[in-house]
This record gives structure tokens, sequence and C-alpha cells, in this order.
């Protein structure tokens, strides 16, 4: 690539927004669900690394990279479930209980996957889009993943279903107001828990990417702060599916920036492109968020939140 | 001989309220840290291993011998100051986890300010005026640092916890960074680091202990937050505005100034743990830096529920357990996650055992062998 300069940075950026955004993708549509019920898992981070290393320690004893994948939504419903019953105890802060279930999760991860760094699970089968392409980098570029298009079909369906359909207006209601769901005759906690076990089931999956596609491997060091990252945009997204969708794609190819530029010979500032998503995330939320404006399109029982 | 009933409490008197507060910050923790360790326990024999002789062992490494207190010390002391960091802007009523990225900085800072004070080093009093400016120089920096996600709630809504945590990863590309690059000491060649400083201006140990004087600090800290947090009208204009955010308005509290002190005081603590990791432990500013501190510091102050003086005790005993993941690594060939899932424990079991606050009625009922003469009839409320 290092003959193709800027096309190429452009080409990387292409491949990297597909590529690198699945994670963020199937967090930020999990934390989407989560908060439109009216709380917030901030331990979506920890489910993440969770999620990945149950992926791959069940695709390597299974021999199947689906069964990964259903393990890792398994234990991500499971870290849900858990934050969403300490959250329905009186006086439990889920900002409190994310931070914990962070902890926690990395700490089970870290814990249980110290024997899984070594050994070699199956990955993930790519779908090769072009496979004629003569051209290399095209052919990588549009190497997909099914779970991108899963992840892409999913944020459609949430946005219809959100809107469309009875399980998603008693969601959106049971967030904007739980007084008004119990004179409706539903239960704000029971639809919280499914809210919170759907969320986390999503961010499991989200790591069973990490581990089983891209990067496609166990250690401790694969999430790079992805879940807190995809946990920020759902504010920025303004709590809409398709809306977390493209800043997933836009937050896959700022990650892919730091590379991109090494391949074609900028060698400085390696950590400080690496850290660009992180300086995007904050400089979007700084941009997105007011005093007042903020809570216009927020769910109203998100207190925490202002 | 008979016995007496003391009831204590139950009355709706004041005493009895404070009796129960007092009861309230002693038993919540108790029972989340007695649950959590029970827990654990069972997570450790379902894993095949025998909790019993994982916690002799975990009592050995923390408290069993001198050596190891003096390992507790020593890991505990950053513990003191990054509980701080947490517990402070808690006590306003945010949830700022930006301790590690302020330890960072402050670290940093120190590294940057030590070389050029080099010339100082030789006397005794002028080594005292370059160790004073370093750590000043760490405390300004971490304090600026954690003034950020403080000054960006208050006046832009932005959640705080999200870009704290955002903070900390920009502060350790940023030392990472600079320590690779333009603040690289050339001699450095296998672990890129800052330039050391001299060894006049390396921070001494206490008398007596084989800890450095970071403890020390430390110590002072926390009882000069708690007595700021419990007996200023600063502390009671915090706890104003972290019950009741609209009554601390009403009241007239600026509660743009309370939060931007309160993020200021808890970016020092963190930037000062940094500085005394720099100045007295690495002698430079290197990528190890980012130790966990800040993030162990989060649980220390929940645990101590935001309680600048239960930061100590606490600090004591989570250092313990930090200091015992050696031995436990070593004779039970457990990961060296298996702190971290202890961590974890405790936390959710502290987090669960808030719902019981304000609920815990005192009946302490002491049941004392009493001569006849003073037998007393038992008081119930």
């Amino acid at each position: 690539m290092a003959d193709l300069g800027a096309a190429g940075v452009a080409l990387a950026l292409f491949g990297g927004a597909i590529r690198a955004s699945t994670p963020f993708l199937f967090v930020s549509l999990g934390e989407c669900l989560t908060e439109l019920s009216g709380r917030i898992n901030l331990g979506l981070e920890g489910t993440l690394v969770c999620g990945a290393m149950s992926a791959y320690g069940a695709a390597l004893l299974s021999g199947s990279p689906w069964l990964g994948v259903l393990a890792a939504a398994l234990v991500g419903a499971l870290l849900g479930a858990l934050h969403a019953g300490l959250c329905s105890l009186k006086r439990v802060n889920d900002i409190a209980v994310g931070i914990a279930l962070m902890v926690l999760g990395t700490g089970l991860a870290f814990f249980f996957g110290k024997p899984l760094i070594q050994p070699r699970a199956p990955m993930l089968p790519a779908l090769h889009v072009c496979p004629t392409c003569q051209f290399a980098p095209l052919r990588a570029a549009l190497d997909i993943n099914p779970l991108f298009l899963i992840g892409v079909a999913l944020a459609f369906v949430l946005r219809w279903g959100l809107a469309n359909t009875r399980p998603g207006l008693v969601l959106r209601t049971v967030g904007d107001s739980s007084e008004a769901a119990r004179a409706m005759g539903y239960a704000p906690l029971w639809v919280r828990l499914w809210a919170t076990m759907a969320g986390g089931a999503l961010a499991g999956i989200g790591g069973a990417f990490l581990s089983l596609y891209y990067p496609g491997s166990w250690n401790e060091g694969l999430s790079s702060g992805q879940g807190l990252i995809a946990v920020a945009l759902v504010i920025f997204a303004r709590w809409r599916p398709l809306a977390c969708l493209f800043a997933s794609l836009l937050f896959g190819a700022a990650g892919a920036l730091g590379p991109a530029l090494q391949s074609i010979g900028v060698h400085q500032g390696t950590y400080l492109f690496n850290a660009a998503p992180y300086a995007l995330t904050l400089a979007i939320m700084i941009a997105s968020a007011s005093r007042r404006g903020t809570r216009v399109s927020a769910p109203g029982e998100l207190g925490a939140m202002h | 001989m008979t016995s007496l009933t003391l009831v204590l409490g139950v009355q709706p008197g004041m005493r009895g309220r404070w009796l129960g507060r007092i009861a309230e910050a002693w038993a919540l923790p108790l029972l989340a840290l007695t649950v959590a360790l029970l827990a654990f326990g069972a997570f450790l024999a379902a894993c095949g291993v025998n909790p019993l002789a994982a916690a002799a062992l975990i009592w050995r490494g923390a408290f069993g011998t001198w050596f190891s207190w003096q390992n507790t010390l020593q890991k505990a002391s950053p513990l003191l100051l990054t509980g701080l960091a947490m517990a402070l802007p808690a006590r306003v009523g945010l949830m700022v986890i930006g301790g590690e990225g302020a330890l960072v900085i402050g670290g940093l800072a120190c590294a940057v300010i030590g070389p050029t004070l080099a010339g100082l080093a030789g006397s005794a009093g002028g080594a005292l005026l370059a160790q004073a400016l370093m750590l000043a120089g760490g405390m300004a920096a971490g304090a600026l640092w954690l003034m950020i996600p403080g000054a960006l709630r208050f006046w832009r809504g932005v959640n705080e916890t999200i870009s704290s945590l955002l903070l900390n990863t920009i502060a350790i590309a940023v030392m990472n960074q600079l320590v690779e690059g333009v603040l690289r000491d050339p001699l450095s060649l296998n672990k890129p680091s800052t330039v050391p400083l001299a060894p006049g201006l390396m921070l001494g140990q206490i008398p007596g202990l084989s800890v450095h004087v970071g403890l020390a600090f430390g110590l002072v800290l926390c009882v000069a937050a708690g007595v700021l947090m419990q007996r200023t009208s600063f502390g009671f204009a915090a706890s104003v505005n972290g019950g009741n955010p609209r009554a601390a308005q009403m009241v007239g509290i600026d509660v743009g100034r309370l939060i931007l002190i309160a993020c200021a005081l808890a970016g020092a603590s963190a930037g000062l743990a940094g500085a005394v990791e720099v100045a007295a432990v690495q002698g430079s500013a290197t990528a190890s830096l980012a130790a966990g501190y800040g993030y162990s510091g989060i649980l220390v102050a929940f645990l101590a529920r935001h309680n600048p003086f239960a930061i100590i005790p606490v600090a004591l005993l989570l250092g313990g357990i930090a200091a015992s993941d050696g031995l436990l690594q070593r004779h039970l060939d457990l990961p060296d996650a298996t702190v971290a899932v202890l961590q974890g424990f405790v936390f959710i079991a502290v987090l669960a055992a808030e719902t019981f606050s304000g609920r815990l009625r005192l009946r302490c009922r002491l049941w004392l062998p009493l001569p006849l003469s003073l037998r007393g009839e038992p008081r119930d409320g």
C-alpha cells in the first residue's frame, strides 16, 4: 500500500469502516436498547471482553465459531441480567453498577482466558464480495464478515421495531416514564431486565467478533475500550439505531487511521493516532451536549445522565 | 445473677440516629465484604481450589509477617490518594473515574520538572525545595486534568463518567507518545523512559520502615479531606449538592465552583500519587506509570462509602489483597486476574449493600451478666 499514498489511506479507512466497526455497532445497538428502557449500562466494556473470551473458548471446544458467537451472547445476557437485577434494588446507582461490572467482566475474562492465549480457535468465515478483484488491498477491504451484515440489518430492524411494534412502544414508554408504563399495566423492572439482557447479549456478540474475526485471537489487550466508546456513541447518536450504524462506521474508520498512516510511512505520533477515536468521542460529546439541549431526545428516565 | 438488655439506636432521638449512622457506616461494608468473600470462596471451590488455603495465603501475604505488612503499606499508599480522587467528586454527586489519567499526567509533570531542577540536588535545602516543586507540579497537573470532566459536566452537561474514562486513555496515549518521542532519554534503550531524576532528588523512606514517604502524604491528605468534608461549610455544601442538586441550587450554593474545587482536589491527590510514583519508586516516567492504581482507587472509595477517613482502613485492606497476589499465583497456580475477580465480587456486593442504607435499624442487644441490684427494665422503641 506504500506506493498508493493518500488513496491507500482512503482505502484503508474504507476497509476499516467495514472491518472494525462491527464491535462498535453491536455494543452501541445493545446500549441503545438498554438506555431507551431508562438505564445506562457502562459495564458493556466488561461484557465485550467477557464475550470475546467465551466466544473464543466455546469455538475452541466445539470446533464451531458460530457456537462461540452463541456462547458470547449467553454470557452477555447473563451479565446484563446481573446489571438489571442489581439496579432493581432501591438506592443502587446504575452508573456505579456499570463500573463494577467493568471490573468484574474483565477480571472474569482474564481469569478464565489465561489458558486460551496459546491455542488457535476456528475463525468466523469472511464473505468475499469481490474475489476476482485484481487489486489486493481492495479485495481485502471488501472481505465482509456476516456479523457485519447482521448488525446492519439489525440496525434497520430496530429502527422499524422501536417505532412500529408493541414491544418497541412499551420499551420507549418505560424509558420515558415508568409511572405511565405502570399505569398502563406494564412492569418497568421486567422490561428493563429484558432490555438490559438483550443489550448485554449484543455486546457479547460484539466481543465474539473481536476474538473470532478481527483481530481474531484472544489476549488481554484485545479490547482497547471499544465498549466504552460505543456507550458514549449512543448519546451522540441520540438513541437512534440508524445513527448508531453511521457513528460505528465513522469510528471504525477513525480506528484504522493510525495503522494506515503507518503503512505509508508516517511513523510520528502512532500513540496519538491510536488515541484518535477517544479524542473524537470526547469532541463529539462536547459538541453534541449542551446544558439544556441534550435532554430533548433523551429517554426521560435516564436520570443519572444529567 | 440476671441480665440486662441494652437496646441501642431504636429511639427516634438524635443519639439513636447518630448511633444508627455509625453502625451503618461499619455494618454495610462489613456485610458486603463477608458476602463477597463467601461468594469468592465458592467461586474458587467451583474452580477446584481450596478456598481456605487461598484465604490463609491472602492473610499471610497481606498481614502475616512484618515483610508482608511493609508490602501492604507500599501498595496501599497510592490507593489512599487515588481513592480520594474518586471519593471527593462523589461527595458532590459526580462519578469521576479519571484517577488513572490524573495519576499519569501528575507523574509525567513530575518527571518533566525533576531533571530541570537537577542543579538544586547538591544542598539539602535545595533538594527539599526541588522535591516540593516536583510534587506541587504533579498535583497542579493532575488538578487541571480532572477539572476538565468537571467543567464539561457543569457547562456542557457531558456525562462525567464517560468523559473521565476517555481522558484516562488519552492521558496514557499522551504519556506514551512523549516518553517515546520528545521526552525520551537517549540512554533508555529497552524500555523508553524520560531522563531519570538526580539521586539526590529522590524521595526517601519513612524512618523505620522500608516504605516511601508517599504513605505519609496519603494519610495526611485523607485526614485533611475528612475534616474538610465533615467539619467545614464547604463539605456541608458538597453533601447538600451530592444529595439533592436542586436543593443546593435553591439555597444558593455555587454549584459550579463546588464541582470545580472537588474535581481539582481529586486531581491533585491522584497527581500526587503519580508524582510520588516517579519521585520515590521509578525515578522517571515510563509506560508502567499506568499500573491500574487509579482504577483500584474506585473500589477503595466505594467500599469506604466516599468517606475520606474510611479510605485509610479500606486502602490497607485492598493493598493487602493486592500484596498477596504473588503468593496466590505461585502456590495455588491461580492466574494473575484472581485479585481482579475478587475485586469485582467485592464491588458488586458493596453496591448491592447500598440498598440497605438508611433502612438499617440497629437492634443491638447486649446481654451482660449483672448483679440483681442493677437489673434494669429493657426498653424498646
